[in-house]
Order: structure tokens, then sequence, then C-alpha cells
């Protein structure tokens, strides 16, 4: 087994949310600035590791039937403590991504994962795979925060980074920026990877 | 027979592990979690709503039990002195708990100023309430102020179009306004108990 290939999967050939198109909501709603999209994509990452290696280390022991409420228990678990967590460390972000935190229990990429992956496989290459999803996740996140804060803020992870004539096009930040950033983002990732063989 | 045992079995187990290592992890934050919620929610409004006070009203603060309820009072001092307090109340409004900060003048018996600590109102509509338009106008008035129920005080207008918030925001004056004889008297109680 190839356990490389399992981590880079997520970095580009799989890569949510511009190759599932899965986790579309927060990817919406968090990217107004870069700082707030790689806060998100760090709470996937371990919401989706950790929940990856328990629903494989269980996965001979859960019941068929009874499986998708197991794994959103699981799942919710890990969304509780990293709502704690940034509640009790990094309030600013706390505030900032607001309802998206607890969201996370219904992201359906995480629920994806431990579905059609974690709940086939050995532990390492499920932790492994929710990694990579995780960290293609933010890095999706972060590049299109960090494009809606350039053009609709002038800055970047907080920094004024534009020369001082530049007038920030608000409309990037405000929601239909965020639709416009990520079909534009999705265009040019279909144009670059060629014509899809569907 | 067998299938369903096992299901219930471990779905519950699953819960009740889960469940556990919730609670303690809650435990573990919360002291944290209320600091940083003293010092990002209700501490800045705290000195909006105490300005003037030369003390650190964070640091100052007491916890007192009125009723059984445990309720925190922030104490605003001028050169040492304490002639001010202010605590959290909550009222109804529109789309749930309004959680308002009121501050007191002990001298004068006068409110000195009205913060909304947290609310869930309509954006820009019953979110008004939050602004400092509507704000500012309970700052000055007096502690006996008649506040009936389901009704704000003749002196302030309610927001037009945000009539529950605003009623939300003078249902928790009123609390703070029944509380106040209560909160002064523990105060007392406290001043003196330091002194002997």
């Amino acid at each position: 087994m190839n356990l490389t290939k399992e981590f880079t999967k997520g970095l580009w050939k799989e890569l949510p949310p511009f190759r599932l198109v899965l986790g579309l909501c927060p990817v919406l709603a968090v990217t107004k600035s870069a700082e707030t999209g790689l806060g998100m994509g760090l709470a996937v990452i371990f919401v989706l590791t950790c929940s990856n290696v328990l629903v494989s280390s269980l996965r001979n022991l859960i019941p068929r039937k009874v499986r998708i409420a197991s794994y959103i228990v699981i799942i919710a678990s890990f969304v509780v403590i990293v709502e704690l967590t940034t509640q009790a460390f990094f309030y600013g972000i706390y505030e900032r991504l607001g309802i998206f935190i607890p969201l996370i229990v219904v992201n359906c990429i995480i629920l994806g994962r431990a579905e059609a992956f974690a709940s086939r496989n050995k532990i390492i290459p499920s932790a492994l795979d929710g990694l990579g999803i995780g960290v293609g996740f933010t890095m999706s996140l972060t590049v299109l925060g960090a494009i809606r804060e350039i053009l609709g803020n002038g800055t970047l992870f907080g920094a004024d980074i534009m020369w001082a004539s530049f007038r920030p096009f608000t409309f990037m930040v405000e929601a239909p920026g965020a639709f416009v950033s990520l079909g534009i983002l999705l265009g040019l990732m279909n144009a670059l990877s060629g014509p899809s063989r569907a | 027979m067998r299938e369903i045992i096992r299901m219930i079995v471990v779905l519950t187990v699953i819960s009740t592990v889960c469940g556990l290592v919730l609670s303690g992890y809650r435990r573990l934050t919360a002291e944290r979690i209320e600091q940083q919620v003293l010092m990002n929610v209700q501490g800045p409004r705290v000195e909006v709503v105490l300005q003037g006070a030369d003390n650190d009203l964070i640091a100052d603060r007491k916890k007192i039990q009125i009723n059984g309820k445990d309720l925190l009072v922030f104490i605003g001092k001028k050169k040492g002195g304490p002639y001010a307090v202010a605590y959290e109340t909550v009222g109804k409004g529109f789309g749930g708990d309004i959680k308002v900060m009121v501050g007191y003048d002990l001298d004068l018996n006068t409110l000195t100023g009205v913060q909304i600590i947290s609310h869930k109102e309509t954006p820009g509509v019953g979110s008004r309430v939050e602004g400092r338009q509507f704000t500012r106008r309970f700052r000055g008035l007096h502690v006996n102020t008649d506040v009936p129920p389901n009704q704000c005080p003749e002196e302030i207008d309610a927001i037009s179009g945000a009539t529950y918030s605003s009623l939300g925001v003078c249902e928790a004056l009123r609390k703070s306004l029944a509380l106040l004889p209560k909160v002064k008297k523990r105060l007392q109680a406290f001043e003196d108990g330091s002194r002997s």
C-alpha cells in the first residue's frame, strides 16, 4: 500500500472543496480573510484526523446499521473539543468563526471521509488520509481567504500589502464575492488539469 | 435479537465515553473560558458603563449570591473609594435572550450607562439596540425610575421597528433595578467585613 499517496491525494487529486466540491458552506462563509480561513482549516484538520483514526480503529466493532450515528457522535465530540479549545485559548478566532465551529459536525467532508475511507482502511492510512484532505482543505480556504482579503480589504493576514492608492473592492469580502472567487478558482483548476474524463 | 443488543451496547458505550471525555474537558477549560469572556466580552463593556472609574474593574469584581444565584458585580472606584457598581441581567428579546450590563452611580443614584453584552436579535433591525444611539438614552436615569412590566420607562423611546428588542432591554433593566437594593446591602456587608 502506498502511504504517501494517501496523504498527497488530498493536496491535488481529491482536493476539497475544488475536486470533491464538498464542504462548501464554510468555504464560502469563513473565507473573508486568510486568517479565518486558516483557523477554520486547522480546526478541520484536527477533527478530520482524529475522527478518521477513531472510526478506523473501531471499524470492526461498530455494527453497520448504527455506523452513521456512531460516526456523528465521534465527530461531534471532537468538534466540541475544538470549540472549547478555541474559546479558551484563541478567543479572537472563536468569535470570528462563530457558528461555523459547531457546524463542522455537519461538514460533509468529515462524515464523507469516515464513511468512504476510514471505515474500510487501517489506522495509519486513515490518519494520513484525514491529514492530507485536511491540509488540502486548509490550503484551499487560506488561498481563497487571501484572494478575497487582498482584493476586498487590501490586506493579507491583517497587514497592509497593497499600494497606497489601492481602492478595496468591498464586493469580494461579501457573500457574492465568495461565489465569484470560488467559481473562478474552480474554473482555473479545471483548465489546468485538462479536460475532465467524465 | 443479538444484533439489536449489540447495536444498543456499542452506541451506548460510544456515547457514554464521549460524554465523559467532554464533561471532563469542559471542566478543565471552564476557568480559562470564564477568564476569556471576562477579558473580551464583559471587560470592554464594563469599562464603557463605568467610565471615569480609576481602578482595575476586572480585578475588583466580586461574586455575590442573591436569591441563591451567583451574580458578578463590577465595582467602580474613584481615588480608592467605591462609588459605582455594574452587573448583568437578562431580558427576553425578539430572537432570544438579551444580556444587558447596567451601571449605577451609588452617590448620585443614577444610571451611569447601559451596554448590551450579547443578543440574538435580527441583524440590522433588532441589533440596533446595541448602538450608542439607543444605549445612551439610559444614561442619567434615576434608580427610582418606574419600569412597568412589558414597557419601557417613559424617558426611553423604543427603536421603531425593533419594539420587542427594545422591550427586552427594558425588561433586563427592570430586573436590574429590582436587584439593586440587595446588591447594595450585600456590598455594604463586604465593606464592613473587610474593615473589622
